[in-house]
Order: structure tokens, then C-alpha cells, then sequence
């Protein structure tokens, strides 16, 4: 059975879906994602899609899943390197994943979630400064 | 008064029949006086072609006429007519002929029938009536050939404009990191579609952080084009670069909340240099007045 690997680096989960991303791999990320998060405490997580041409409406709301259950388990999650043509596919199939947040690289999604990750430590006396994020 | 009713009758069923019978000699006369017309097109289309597009034509008009069809061009027994006449016509304007030559070819038919008309009905006065009639039914099928003629270019204007559309949609870097789009004219779903490639595109190809889209040249934004909007912007989304919508005029800040649209998931600014100046922000750049020359290198 192939699985996706998820890299531990730090505070954050690194994973890239280099292979063709079908139905059955992506319930198995999503398990040991979730998994993987429990088990290191990892604060970020980070999905490289820069490979991936073609998503169903299937591979959106996984990946919005992802995102959701990383959130109720305080970390954060960044997709990067969204082609133009997924992207297009994903807004028109209605799904705008709105848990997750985007950058256009693997450079700017690591920024922008050790910002993110620098703004809860700073926020994190205000009681409800998580729930902004 | 009686006799003048049947007598009527009996002449145009009369032509009517003179044409049925004589359904393979026009074919013949017409195809051949053509191929000895001296203007004969045979670099556009083969002999053989021209024949059996003759010949569709010739049964498919005598097929049709009868004795209420002929008093009425427009009569619904043409309809089959009027098909094989699009066909061709269009076929033929493909093909290089011009109007005038697809015109000329209907003409002829017309000529041929009314030389076999004449040469088989004796009395003056009944041969012109026939005539007539002929000659309306015929005219008819000119015109309709023109019709479609006029029909095809429209659609060619159609389709440039939608071309200018495409066209009118760039995207340009106003600076290092952010994109401007500044759209003109309405923006329909085709449109949008082509928006936000481009944009998308832009996006990857200049790694940009924010993308404005200016809107002041659209003329007006209802539910539908804002939410062509909001669509832009979350695709954007995706692709990791914030979207701030400029240029909302005032007319613009009425209708939009006066049709209840709800654009607080975007950042909107009134023009594009407060939309830029957003940009700058966001990206920690600043311009200065003095230091202008300096901290702008």
C-alpha cells in the first residue's frame, strides 16, 4: 500500500504529494496526518500540491479536512504551490477552503506559518486570540 | 365567376406538374448551362460537387411546391428549402464564393425554370401568370440565401468580440509582489473565467503576494458580477496572494449594498492608489516624499 511520507521538522509536519493523489491515499494522509500530529505535537503543518493537476471535489473537501482537524488540534495548516488550473477547478466546484491557508511557495508557506505561529505565542494571554486565527 | 376559379386552379397545378415532370431535365439544363458559363467557379468547387448540391436543391424546391405553397414564400413547406439553401449558402461562403456568385446561382435556376415554362406552356397570359408566381418563390429563396449569408458574418462579429474581451483583460506588476488588474467592461462568467487564468498565471509567474483588482471601469456591479468577484478573489486565495478590490465608485457602494452583496470577506478601496498604498503595507515597503529617489532603488 503506498503511503504519503510525512516529514517531522521541528515544530512542523511536512508533506509532499508527489505521486497521483487518489481516493484511497488520501483517507490514509488524512489518518496518519491526524495521527502524526498527536504523536509529535507538531504546531504547523505544511502540504506541498505543486505536482498535483487534476482534484475532485473529493481531494478539496480532504483537504479542507486536514485543515479543520489540525485546527481543533492547535496547528496550523498551509496548502502550497496550488496550480492556477486546480485552483480554478476547486473555486468552481464551490469549495474555497476556507479552514486553510494558502501561500504560493514552500519558502512562503513556511513564512507564513512561523508568523502565525510567532502571533499565537504573542496573543496567547488573550483568552480568545487563538479563535482569531 | 366559376368557370374563372377552375380555370385558375387548373393553370397553377398545371405548372406545378410541368415542373415535376420535368424534375431531371432542369437539373440537367441548369447544371449544364452553368458549367458552360464562362464565370464557372471550378477552383472553389468541384464539377461534381456542383451537381449534386444542384441537384438536393432542384428536388428539395420542386418537392415542396404545391398549390398553396407556391402563392407564399414564407409558407412552412419551404422549410426544407430554406435548410438545404443554409446549407449551401453557408458552404459556399466557406468556400470563397461571394454573395453576389451564391446570388447569381440562384438567379440562374430561376432563369432555367422559366425557359422550360415557356417552352411548355403555350397561352401568353397563363405563362405570365406562372411566371409570376415563379419568379416571387424564387426571389424568396434568394433572399434567404443572402439571410443566412449575413447570419454567418454576424456570427464571426460575435465571436471577434468576444476575442476583444480576452484580449482586454492584462494583468500587469506594479511593482515587485503585486499585480494589478485593472477590468473593463462587464464582467460575465466567460469573462471572468479568462480573469482569473490570467491572474492566476500572473500570479505564479511573478510570485506575487497581492493582486488589485480594479474595477472602476466596470460600468456595473450586480449579484452576479460580484460574486464573479468574490470567486476571483478566493481562487487567488489558493494560490496563496491576497486580493484587494479598487476602484468602487460610489454608484457602485449603493447598488452593491442595496442588493444586500456582502464583500467583507475582501479588502475594497475606493481607488487604486489606496489599494496600493494597502500593498505597500502589507509587504512593509514605504514610499516617502523626500527619500523618494533613494528608498524607491
Amino acid at each position: 500500500m503506498d503511503k504519503i511520507p510525512i516529514l517531522h521538522m521541528g515544530e512542523f509536519l511536512l508533506v509532499t504529494i508527489q505521486v497521483d493523489f487518489y481516493d484511497r491515499l488520501a483517507e490514509n494522509l488524512e489518518t496518519d496526518l491526524v495521527t502524526t500530529v498527536m504523536k509529535t505535537g507538531a504546531r504547523g503543518v505544511l502540504i506541498d500540491i505543486s505536482t498535483v493537476s487534476i482534484v475532485d471535489s473529493f481531494m478539496g473537501r480532504i483537504l479542507g479536512n486536514i485543515g479543520m482537524m489540525a485546527k481543533v488540534m492547535d496547528a496550523e495548516t498551509v496548502v502550497v504551490g496550488m496550480q492556477p488550473a486546480v485552483a480554478i477547478t476547486l473555486i468552481e466546484l464551490g469549495m474555497s477552503l476556507a479552514g486553510l491557508h494558502c501561500a504560493l511557495n514552500v519558502d512562503r508557506g513556511m513564512e507564513l506559518l512561523r508568523s502565525k505561529l510567532s502571533n499565537q505565542q504573542e496573543s496567547s494571554h488573550v483568552p480568545d486570540g487563538r479563535s482569531k486565527l | 365567376m366559376k368557370t374563372n376559379g377552375i380555370k385558375a386552379d387548373a393553370i397553377s397545378s398545371d405548372a406545378i406538374v410541368i415542373l415535376e415532370k420535368h424534375k431531371k431535365n432542369i437539373l440537367e439544363k441548369w447544371v449544364s448551362t452553368m458549367l458552360e458559363d464562362p464565370n464557372l467557379r471550378d477552383d472553389l468547387m468541384s464539377n461534381a460537387d456542383l451537381k449534386s448540391q444542384s441537384e438536393e436543391l432542384v428536388y428539395a424546391i420542386i418537392d415542396s411546391l404545391d398549390e398553396r405553397s407556391i402563392e407564399d414564400s414564407k409558407s412552412s413547406a419551404f422549410d426544407k428549402v430554406n435548410d438545404v439553401l443554409a446549407g449551401l449558402s453557408i458552404s459556399r461562403a466557406k468556400r470563397g464564393y461571394s454573395p453576389r456568385e451564391t446570388g447569381t446561382y440562384i438567379f440562374s435556376l430561376k432563369e432555367t425554370i422559366l425557359q422550360v415554362l415557356h417552352d411548355e406552356i403555350k397561352d401568353p397570359s397563363s405563362l405570365y401568370q406562372q411566371n409570376r408566381k415563379i419568379t416571387r418563390v424564387m426571389d424568396g429563396f434568394t433572399l434567404a440565401s443572402f439571410e443566412t449569408f449575413i447570419k454567418g458574418r454576424e456570427e464571426v462579429i460575435l465571436r471577434q468580440i468576444g476575442e476583444i474581451a480576452d484580449i482586454s483583460t492584462p494583468v500587469i506588476q506594479v511593482w515587485e509582489g503585486i499585480l494589478a488588474l485593472p477590468i473593463i467592461g462587464t464582467l460575465d462568467s466567460s469573462r471572468t473565467q479568462v480573469v482569473m487564468e490570467n491572474l492566476l498565471n500572473g500570479i505564479v509567474e511573478t510570485e506575487s503576494a497581492i493582486a488589485i483588482l480594479d474595477i472602476s471601469g466596470v460600468p456595473t456591479v450586480d449579484s452576479l458580477v460580484a460574486q464573479h468577484l468574490i470567486k476571483t478573489v478566493s481562487a487567488a486565495r489558493l494560490m496563496g496572494a491576497e486580493c484587494v478590490i479598487s476602484g468602487i465608485r460610489p454608484e457602485i457602494a449603493q447598488t452593491v449594498v442595496h442588493l444586500g452583496i456582502d464583500l467583507n470577506s475582501v479588502v475594497t478601496k475606493s481607488t487604486l492608489a489606496g489599494a496600493l498604498k494597502y500593498a505597500f503595507n502589507i509587504l512593509k515597503l514605504e514610499v516617502g516624499n523626500k527619500k523618494l529617489p533613494t528608498s524607491l532603488n
